[in-house]
């Protein structure tokens, strides 16, 4: 089927984040880096929510306080310092980082504000040790071109990145601080994008200024997108943390599809006549119901001294179980709520209980004690009671929420683009100043020194690689993608090798090599020109680079030389290669008073099947059909 | 500078007059065709005079720059939100009553989020709804005493504080807190253990070492510690009560002449020096550490002895210390020097003739050690015996900064110099410890 999204009114905002390749860590000198292996510091927190000025925390931060959450902090000593445990202050703001934020705001054409000062954005979740996100608004106003519409740059932000979510239990929370503070960089879109594809062709676009900078972090998990979508009638839903590119378009689709089918389901709802004063926070135990019960789920449940309790939800048979997104029903829906809110493991109901192995009987007998009719859905969970209750109550106020069609809400993103509940929307900005660093002014010298340096716009770069080099478009695209483009200029300038050559070495036989598990990322720029610079002066053959390439990635500190003669792919010289072409004659006498001048492809494929790398095949090439002529005629 | 519009000068006070704002108006700044509004938002003082710093609709502050061209226009007054606190939690009956007296400090305070401000906390109410779980250990009654850093209190206000500790204690509460900067809160726990003697019930100081602002703040717990030891310690002393690790999850007691603030940041940063802290306290629960604490009666009558000679001075040597600057405290008319020694209480041999002179003089000179761990022991090499002949008192393995409060307070409560120096000697508040066991050795910073 066919969406008309402008017909939906589908708009579409971009968060896009991306990490900074910075030496330090956004407010002190840690390494930007993550760690594996055991932590060799913990320590446990909780974080308390703080009132703003009109008396209001959030809810949800609140309420997971009052529950008693405490989070688990792990370290190590070369990624984090007393600065992301928050035992210290924070120093003052990377320099490098705020430069290459700005360069960024200039290439997006954005203005940078004349003095930064840096917020604290609370965030409780235990991803922030202090309890806020340090972030700073560093240029407003800008704009990008994209497939020739401009896409408005509401503003670009550098703040730290957070902590990484290890684990819950319970109410405890692992939460790991190597992220803590790696530098991002915040470019956020007006809501001007109106499909799903055009959402996916802004991220590009926005990821290709990023690393023509060459100062961003490469690598899964350094590019993070959040998107901000509504569609008329429905309502804006905030979708955090995806990760890939082609999965954009996928998540704004199904999250279209959900919104449309949570207005269907409030018109379903309107005509079955449900009102919110029916929806009643009653909760019945029916641990009973279940004692003899074969369905293993609530067995285990009572065998841990569970209770079950259950909620009606009028009028609601059969809408459990309604679709709204691939693989998520409005069931789905009540699980994610009953999950954040009452830490339980899920909800069972009755559109689903028979397929549990829940008896008729014990249906009939749970819809009897929840007093269920059979227009009514009945929902269950299986907790500690406290737990269970809470859960129940976030069931039945999804419900309410259902009742008026589309609620507002934080949306985490799935690897497979669907979408789960994450938290409600953030009320009102919560920010305040951080007064422990200092507010930095952007003088026009400053501003003049960078726009003196700015990167070249990927674009412009294409058409002139094309021009300058003779490069067609797919190479000089995959030059820029893979950040070999400097490069590639460089080794071009300073050897005899031809840019194409220099440039498919770069891309295609570089990517083979990636492949195969060559970590072509310990080579130095140097070691790469140096490589171009022998093939160059014909020391060795470009057919040779593959080779040379996985010795010196295991030979740290080498040289491409000393490869070639450690490998024996040092070209041999043509007076040598005349009388080796002469022996290769004697050998095949019989090969070629048989063939004449047609043994000339025979005896190519056996010479440069031994002097491959050694010897130009075009060289051999014409010595040898010159040596053969000569003997033929002699 | 101005009242009005706090921390603008120059230029951008003079387009922010004439275009009538004030702070928290909507203002709109228009520049090169930039067209840029939010809320005028207050300026550090020691900003320069050419930049307005407005909160824009996200929640971001942006200082914009103005120049004479620059146009700043009042679009409205905003309408400043009031301040509702939640109604305090209900008050459970039968629980202990504490005294919560307030110096100043980060321990309670509240950010205006408009602004940006952060601003003292005054009330008990506001103390509960910030803290609710006050509500359940004790009845708290609140009083501000002064409002201000730690490093600007001096003696005066020890003895203030004091005053009004024992008049809260006369009216018959079950233990009091004192908040305080951790700064100085060392020093005044010190001063507070000799003023108040025979207390009946705790008197416990407690600090932040991150804002209350913050959700990761020390305060709400510590707060939460120090009124649970104010009302149902065993002990009656003046002790010191914050985190014992990084970690949110024990609050240790210190004794106030054995405490001392041994980082800059750390929300660990306080340590018993040469002995064991009094108690710990994990989840409202109170575990003894040191059983020779003084119990809490409340039949005992407390004796109040408030009164400190700020003539006294500490002298940290350092190598090549040049002995004028004692000659200089002598000649000022200084009663009493603590030096700060190194080691085992040395200093050098230029500086004898100096101290004598000043002992000679009437000057009281007694020595503790700069190492901090470790008691002073001068009969160990001829340099501090020569120093003992010349009437250098030793202090034991008395902290430093706790001698030289001591020094003042021993000088006005005594009519004579010989008996000054014996109450100096004498173990008032456990300042001295008569062992030191290998538990007491320097603690590690542990990392939770």
């Amino acid at each position: 089927m066919k969406i008309d999204y402008h017909a939906l009114g589908l708009k579409v905002g971009l968060e896009c984040h991306q990490q900074l390749a910075t030496h330090g860590k956004l407010f002190c000198n840690c390494k930007p880096h993550l760690f594996k292996g055991e932590p060799e510091i913990i320590f446990l927190r909780r974080l308390r929510p703080t009132q703003s000025e009109l008396g209001q925390v959030d809810p949800a931060a609140f309420f997971e306080f009052q529950k008693g959450m405490k989070i688990l902090y792990e370290a190590d000593a070369e990624t984090s310092c007393l600065v992301e445990m928050d035992e210290e202050p924070p120093h003052e703001l990377n320099r490098e980082a705020l430069d290459i934020s700005l360069t960024i705001a200039l290439m997006m054409n954005a203005k940078p504000v004349d003095e930064i000062y840096v917020m604290r954005k609370i965030v409780i979740d235990g991803s922030n040790t202090t309890g806020f996100q340090r972030t700073c608004v560093v240029a407003v106003d800008g704009s990008i071109n994209v497939d020739g519409k401009n896409v408005p740059i509401q503003h670009i932000c550098l703040e730290e990145d957070a902590a990484r979510k290890m684990g819950e239990e319970g109410f405890l929370i692992r939460y790991r601080i190597d992220r803590l503070g790696i530098p991002l960089v915040e470019i956020t879109t007006g809501p001007v994008i109106y499909t799903p594809e055009e959402a996916e062709r802004v991220a590009l676009a926005i990821g290709k200024i990023l690393r023509s900078t060459k100062r961003v972090k490469r690598g899964i998990g350094t590019i993070r997108q959040d998107l901000n979508i509504s569609i008329r009638d429905g309502a804006l839903v905030e979708i955090k943390g995806v990760q890939e590119l082609e999965l954009i378009s996928k998540v704004v689709e199904y999250e279209v599809q959900r919104q449309l089918n949570l207005l269907r389901m409030r018109d379903e709802l309107r005509r079955r006549d449900l009102r919110e004063n029916e929806l009643k926070e009653r909760f019945v135990d029916v641990t009973p119901v279940f004692r003899e019960t074969q369905c293993q789920i609530l067995q285990r449940a009572i065998s841990q001294g569970k209770t079950i309790l259950a909620v009606k939800l009028p009028k609601l048979a059969g809408l459990l179980g309604f679709e709204l997104a691939p693989g998520l029903r409005f069931g789905g829906e009540l699980a994610d709520r009953a999950r954040f809110w009452g830490r339980v493991g899920g909800i069972l109901h009755t559109d689903e209980l028979k397929s549990y192995g829940v008896s008729d009987k014990e249906i009939s007998e749970l819809r009897r004690s929840a007093g269920a009719g059979e227009e009514d859905a009945v929902v269950i969970v299986a907790d500690k009671i406290e737990n269970a209750s809470d859960a129940l109550k976030a069931v039945v106020e999804r419900v309410r929420e259902a009742i008026n069609g589309v609620p507002e809400e934080t949306r985490a993103a799935n690897p497979d683009g669907t979408t789960r509940y994450m938290r409600p929307r953030p009320g009102a900005a919560r920010m305040y100043p951080e007064t422990d660093v200092p507010p930095i002014k952007i003088t026009e010298e400053h501003l003049e020194r960078l726009r003196a340096q700015l990167p070249e716009p990927p674009g412009d770069k294409i058409k002139r690689l094309m021009s300058s080099y003779g490069l067609n478009e797919k190479l000089a695209r995959q030059l820029l993608d893979m950040e070999y483009d400097d490069l590639f200029e460089v080794a071009v300038k300073e050897t005899n090798v031809t840019p194409t050559v220099v440039a498919a070495t770069l891309t295609e036989t570089f990517k083979a090599l990636k492949r195969e598990g060559v970590k072509i990322e310990n080579l130095a720029e140097e070691q790469i020109v140096e490589i171009f610079k022998i093939v160059g002066l014909e020391k060795t053959s470009k057919e040779s680079i593959p080779e040379i390439v996985r010795w010196l990635t295991k030979h740290e500190g080498s040289n491409p030389m000393e490869a070639i003669k450690e490998l024996g792919l040092m070209m041999v010289s043509e007076e040598e290669l005349k009388s080796l072409i002469e022996e290769y004659l004697d050998k095949n006498k019989d090969l070629i008073a048989e063939k004449k001048l047609g043994a000339l492809g025979a005896l190519m494929g056996i010479i440069m099947k031994d002097l491959r790398g050694k010897a130009k095949p075009e060289l051999v090439n014409k010595i040898l059909r010159e040596k053969l002529a000569e003997r033929l005629s002699g | 500078m101005s009242e009005r519009l706090p921390g603008y000068r120059g230029l951008a006070l003079k387009m922010l007059l004439e275009a009538g704002a004030d702070i928290g108006d909507l203002i709109r700044v228009v520049k090169d065709n930039v067209v840029l509004e939010g809320i005028l938002i207050p300026r550090s003082e020691y900003s320069d005079d050419k930049h307005v710093v407005i909160k824009g609709r996200s929640g971001y502050n942006i200082g914009v720059e103005v120049t004479p061209t620059t146009i700043v226009e009042r679009v409205r007054t905003e309408l400043k939100p009031l301040f509702v606190p939640p109604p305090p939690p209900e008050q459970r009956t039968g629980l202990p009553k504490v005294t919560i007296l307030s110096t100043g400090g980060t321990i309670a305070s509240r950010v205006d989020y408009r602004t940006g401000a952060v601003r003292p906390v005054i009330s008990a109410s506001d103390l509960y709804s910030i803290v609710p779980e006050l509500s359940d250990i004790a009845v708290i009654d609140a009083e501000i005493l002064f409002s201000i850093f730690s490093e600007d209190l001096t003696p005066k206000h020890w003895s203030a504080m004091a005053r009004a500790v024992a008049n809260h204690i006369s009216r018959g509460v079950d233990g009091v807190v004192v908040t305080h900067g951790t700064d100085t809160m060392g020093y005044s726990a010190a001063a507070l253990s000799f003023a108040l003697q025979k207390l009946p019930v705790p008197v416990v100081f407690v600090g932040a070492q991150r804002s209350e602002d913050r959700p990761s703040s020390d305060a709400p717990m510590n707060l939460i510690g120090a009124v649970y030891a104010a009302s149902r310690a065993p002990f009656a002393e003046v002790t010191v009560a914050m985190h014992e690790t990084p970690s949110d999850e024990a609050i240790i007691i210190h004794r106030g002449t054995k405490v001392r603030k041994c980082h800059t940041s750390r929300r660990d940063a306080f340590k018993t020096v040469n002995s064991k802290p009094l108690a710990r306290i994990v989840s409202n629960k109170i575990f003894i550490l040191a059983n020779n604490y003084q119990p809490r009666d409340l039949e005992r009558k407390i004796i109040l002895r408030p009164e400190f000679d700020e003539r006294a001075a500490l002298i940290k040597f350092y190598p090549g210390m040049n002995p004028k600057i004692i000659d200089w405290y002598v000649s000022e008319g200084f009663r009493g020097i603590v030096l700060e020694g190194t080691g085992l209480g040395h200093v050098r041999r230029e500086c004898f003739p100096a101290i004598k002179g000043a002992i000679d003089a009437g000057v009281i000179v007694a020595m503790t050690s700069q190492c901090i761990w470790g008691r002073v022991n001068m009969n160990v090499y001829s340099n501090g015996r020569d120093l003992l002949s010349i009437g250098v008192i030793p202090l034991g393995d008395m902290l430093a900064e706790t001698a030289l409060v001591k020094m003042m307070w021993c000088l006005a409560q005594s009519k004579s110099i010989d008996e000054a120096k014996n109450l100096l000697i004498t173990n008032i508040a456990n300042e001295f410890s008569e062992r030191t066991v290998e538990h007491a050795e320097p603690p590690k910073f542990s990392m939770g």
